[in-house]
């Protein structure tokens, strides 16, 4: 294992003191229970947006903190779920009385934990509701599994969710739009490579060199298949076939298409992927309006990409072009 | 022979140090079907749990096995948290105004505990979880102290129960947890967490077996 570490074991922490130091004038980070906090919070009368996950995605979440987006993120250990103590002691610090708006990817770890610090938190008497994102398409949704899991589509959800906060819709409304944004939204990740957590010290799993790994999680966890290794025209097919077949999105369709690297592809690699996407989409008439490309849900150092859709209507293009200010998103202010 | 408070942080501590000694063997049956952080995760839970009842004044099995339970829901984070943390606060209740913990007291908080487990996780027999360890465990603690057992005879027997019941998760198909995404390709590996509990009730036997 090579990594710019020191400690295994204080990887987060110093991560986020770095995170501090760069971008103090949008968030400020507590170190004990860890959470990111957005410079300005609270705000008061604004429904408060919150986060978290395991750390090793970067820039989700804490990345998304400030203007228009998140009001704090609660970082974990890397791939481990933050705990209940940490969500409810960033709920405390950033709500505003309008109530807070918990947004969970669908793992087990993070729903056990979120659902323990909402009950926390209400029992503070803060309105706390909470909002499960599960967009990837690989996992079967069934009673056999633990459901979808949430991918690259979180990301589209706390920009848009955090401009309808900003702009002062009530907690009822954000809930509904966070669920409008639920059901519109589609995304399956591949693999080149696997990546190494810091503290195993070993890549979670092996892929030869003429292998790639489809539907891959975003926690170095194996994927739905492995397959022979595929120029870049059939990896994006997989990927948007498995994406559009799935809610469907069909013809006249107006989305954003999110193209993401999990971390270790290039963005040369990641342009080019992103062209073919829009090839085939335009191809089946799936009409691309709006466009995010970079390294947004990153799987520590992992070779692969997503592909995240989401079927648009004039509001949520509305809010989406509204104005963010955070240390990986900024435009319009 | 009975269990008390002081006898319970000694338990405690030969938990954290069989959790320890696991490490690497937790993370990596993690690694194949899960995320690789369960070794690791329940390592820094259980230090911090010595920290804690170290430094606190405990003085009732209740009060040290609450402390346990919210040492585990604030530092472990993941699904093992909450759940682990919830076995053991349904545990302190189970034992609330006993300054000892006899044969049935102590199968009665590993009832109470996998109460906890399966309203929190949601999950049953057959799942591929930590509850294939935990439920036979309760059947064999119920029934060694129906039988007249002591606090070791209880645990002896639940480690037991607890170890099969961890085998007994290799064959199955995860239908609950981060497993569960790998569908059939689960199958043919011990599920971490149900291994983890088989070592924390073995480590918890010995240490009461010990005395």
């Amino acid at each position: 294992m090579k990594k710019i570490i020191n400690d295994p074991s204080t990887v987060v922490a110093e991560a986020l003191r770095g995170l501090a130091a760069a971008h103090g004038d949008l968030l400020r980070v507590h170190e004990d229970p860890a959470y990111v906090a957005r410079a300005d919070a609270p705000r008061r009368g604004k429904v408060a947006l919150v986060s978290g996950g395991g750390s090793g995605h970067e820039p989700l979440h804490g990345g998304f903190v400030g203007l228009g987006m998140l009001d704090a993120a609660c970082p974990g250990a890397v791939f481990t779920s933050p705990t209940p103590d940490q969500v409810q002691a960033a709920v405390e610090a950033v709500h505003g009385d309008a109530g807070v708006l918990l947004v969970v990817k669908n793992y087990t770890g993070d729903v056990l934990n979120f659902e323990t610090a909402a009950e926390l938190a209400s029992a503070e008497g803060i309105d706390v509701r909470t909002v499960v994102i599960d967009d990837d398409v690989a996992v079967k949704d069934s009673t056999y599994t633990a459901g979808r899991r949430g991918v690259g589509g979180t990301v589209l959800l706390e920009k848009i969710v955090g401009a309808a906060a900003e702009r002062g819709d009530d907690l009822d409304a954000c809930e509904a739009l966070a669920r409008r944004v639920v059901a519109n939204v589609r995304s399956l990740g591949m693999a080149l490579t696997a990546c190494t957590v810091p503290h195993v010290g070993e890549p979670t799993f092996t892929l030869a060199e003429d292998e790639m790994e489809i539907g891959i999680g975003i926690h170095g966890e194996p994927g739905r298949a492995r397959v022979p290794l595929e120029p870049a025209d059939g990896i994006v097919r997989r990927l948007v076939e498995g994406v559009v077949e799935d809610l469907p999105f069909v013809e006249g369709d107006r989305v954003l298409l999110f193209t993401n690297s999990m971390g270790g592809t290039p963005l040369v690699e990641l342009y080019l992927a992103h062209g073919v996407a829009e090839r085939l989409l335009a191809e089946r008439g799936i009409r691309v309006e709006r466009r995010l490309v970079g390294p947004y849900v990153t799987s520590l150092e992992m070779q692969g990409m997503s592909l995240t859709l989401l079927r648009l209507d004039d509001e949520l293009t509305e809010l989406w072009d509204a104005p963010v200010r955070t240390p990986a998103l900024r435009w319009g202010v | 022979m009975t269990c008390t408070a002081e006898d319970l942080v000694r338990a405690l501590r030969a938990v954290a140090a069989a959790v320890a000694d696991h490490r690497a063997e937790l993370t990596e049956l993690d690694r194949v079907i899960g995320d690789a952080d369960h070794g690791e995760n329940l390592r820094r839970g259980f230090l911090a749990v010595v920290t804690k009842v170290d430094s606190a004044d405990l003085d009732t099995p209740t009060a040290v096995l609450k402390a346990v339970g919210t040492t585990l829901i604030s530092t472990v984070g993941g699904a093992s948290g909450p759940l682990y943390g919830t076995a053991f606060l349904r545990a302190a209740n189970a034992v609330t105004e006993k300054s000892e913990v006899d044969g049935p007291a102590a199968a009665e908080a590993l009832r109470a505990a996998l109460g906890g487990v399966v309203a929190r996780g949601r999950a049953e027999i057959g799942d591929k979880t930590m509850v294939d360890a935990l439920s036979p465990a309760v059947d064999a603690a119920v029934a060694a102290a129906e039988a007249g057992g002591d606090v070791a005879a209880v645990l002896a027997a639940a480690a037991e129960a607890a170890d099969r019941g961890a085998e007994s998760t290799t064959p199955l198909v995860a239908r609950k947890g981060r497993a569960s995404y790998l569908g059939e390709r689960s199958a043919g590996h011990l599920d971490p967490g149900a291994r983890s509990t088989a070592l924390i009730l073995r480590a918890l036997a010995s240490s009461a077996g010990a005395r």
